[in-house]
């Protein structure tokens, strides 16, 4: 379970969060929606301890992240997968390079042919073809380098799956394969996920509950439906663009 | 001259109904901040790396590949340098001992030259330049591209994976390095003493004995081995800590180069004082 309580973190002058309560129970995938710049990464870096909170506490699992040891965090962050919004895929080592590193198994440290195997594996998960891991990240489409991130963030066998805009910059069609994929992944790991998103109808799709993040604070959390029939005006208009008349009638 | 202010509100976060005139004493007060907070996060660096030392599993392969980079990648460009220093030191001790001194002195100070000053120095200030900017560039771009939040989100160190190596190469491969430029230097001088001294191998030979002691060779290493932590750890500190977009990349690359040859030159001048 992940737990955000009264979570306040400013960079110089300008507040990102201000006072932010968040929940994800266990299993469940929650999309984190919010207009850009509005902190959604910071909160999600937050909950694998990239980021310390200048105030508030940060739990994950019961374990309070600001206060772990170096080992300790090691330790949790081999338990949350994180994709980045850019794939942050390692550019100077190969695709098997880059999704071995994600790989916790003791059994990988000595054996080249379990590693080719788990990697195959994870390449499977994501939907690309084992060739792909000869292949560098600069020989990659977009939307291929999001799945290798993908590939890489499972590799690990994670309890907690963080999606940083997983499909921001990907044309629609590579947008709708990358939800159907973290459907298929919730589907079969069974993982506790946060997905950070400005893509209303992704975030729709692919969320048991939906959090809208703004000005520094969760305003509204709720299913789909709640969002939808939702009078707060903050709401309406974020939702607006992509629902249209629907929603603000 | 409103836009001047502006400029200046912005870039020092000073608020625009500040006072119009120059207040020295707040600059005075950022640049301290300034530099107490790049001196507390550089401190807390090399603590880090000095944690991460228990990891050798994880550093020792990566340190012998940057190794590699740093030592036979630069050893071309440190021996070309190297040997012109040599002769053109050898060239000048020509133009200025010809006929007052005997000219085995000139040897003396062909050799001390390389070995105390010209091969631990040029060869600092070429690596300033080739590995410390490759380094900054390296590490700011994994930072901008957030290379190294992933690599700290699977688990894994950044100091053990990519400071440790680079910091531990560059300072055990300077000193290797000084001793091939000091060789080819001390040659190239002698062929070239050759032929504007008109001097005897014999005499050249007894010239650098004459003047030689064994603990110059000791200073020399010394004083690579600081200038290789300063080439080094100068770069990481300031690729680690880049600023975003290629801007900060950029700036992160041209600080790490100026910052890590005035330190050598000041390295250079404390530890000819302390050490001579």
């Amino acid at each position: 379970m992940i737990r955000l309580i009264e979570v306040h973190k400013r960079f110089g002058d300008n507040i990102v969060l201000d006072g932010v309560n968040f929940e994800v129970q266990r299993g469940e995938t929650v999309a984190l929606l919010g207009p850009s710049g509005v902190g959604k990464s910071v909160l999600l870096k937050h909950i694998n301890g990239l980021i310390h909170p200048d105030m508030g506490e940060v739990y994950v699992d019961g374990q309070l992240v600001p206060l772990l040891t170096r080992r300790e965090l090691q330790t949790l962050r081999t338990k949350i997968g994180y994709v980045f919004q850019f794939g942050a895929l390692f550019d100077s080592l190969s695709v098997f390079e880059n999704i071995k590193l994600g790989i916790t198994d003791p059994e990988c440290s000595g054996d080249d042919h379990y590693c080719r195997l788990r990697v195959q594996e994870c390449l499977d998960l994501v939907n690309l073809s084992p060739f792909t891991a000869d292949k560098y990240p600069a020989d990659l489409s977009g939307g291929m380098k999001k799945r290798v991130g993908i590939a890489r963030a499972i590799a690990g066998k994670p309890t907690y799956l963080l999606y940083d805009e997983p499909t921001s910059g990907l044309d629609p069609v590579n947008a709708d394969i990358i939800d159907a994929l973290i459907e298929k992944l919730q589907g079969e790991l069974g993982v506790t996920s946060v997905v950070v998103s400005h893509d209303v109808r992704g975030s729709f799709r692919v969320g048991n509950r939906i959090a809208l993040l703004s000005e520094g604070k969760i305003r509204k959390v709720g299913t789909a439906d709640e969002l939808r029939d939702s009078e707060d005006q903050a709401v309406r208009q974020f939702l607006e663009r992509d629902f249209g008349s629907a929603v603000v009638e | 001259m409103a836009e001047e202010r502006w400029r200046l509100s912005q870039a020092y976060r000073i608020p625009l109904e500040g006072p119009e005139k120059l207040d020295l004493r707040r600059y005075a007060g950022r640049l301290f901040l300034l530099a107490a907070t790049h001196l507390g996060r550089a401190a807390y660096l090399v603590f880090e790396i000095i944690r991460g030392i228990p990891e050798w599993r994880v550093w020792v392969p990566r340190t012998w590949e940057q190794a590699y980079q740093v030592g036979v990648g630069s050893l071309f460009i440190v021996l070309l340098t190297a040997a012109f220093a040599g002769g053109v030191t050898s060239l000048q001790a020509g133009y200025q001992f010809t006929g007052t001194i005997p000219v085995y002195f000139a040897a003396g100070v062909i050799t001390q030259s390389l070995i105390l000053e010209l091969g631990p120095v040029l060869t600092a200030l070429i690596l300033a330049g080739r590995v410390g900017a490759r380094y900054a560039a390296e590490l700011g771009t994994m930072r901008v591209t957030e290379q190294i939040d992933a690599l700290e989100s699977l688990g894994r160190s950044s100091v053990s994976h990519l400071l440790i190596p680079r910091v531990l190469a560059g300072t055990l491969m300077l000193p290797v390095l000084v001793i091939f430029a000091d060789v080819v230097g001390i040659f190239s001088g002698w062929m070239a003493a050759r032929h504007t001294l008109d001097i005897s191998n014999y005499d050249f030979v007894y010239g650098a004995r004459y003047f030689f002691r064994p603990y110059d060779l000791w200073y020399s290493l010394l004083k690579s081995f600081f200038f290789g932590i300063a080439v080094t750890l100068v770069p990481c500190y300031m690729g680690f800590n880049t600023g975003k977009g290629a801007e900060g990349v950029g700036k992160a690359t041209t600080g790490a180069v100026v910052s890590a040859s005035v330190l050598i030159l000041f390295l250079d001048a404390l530890l000819s004082e302390l050490l001579l």
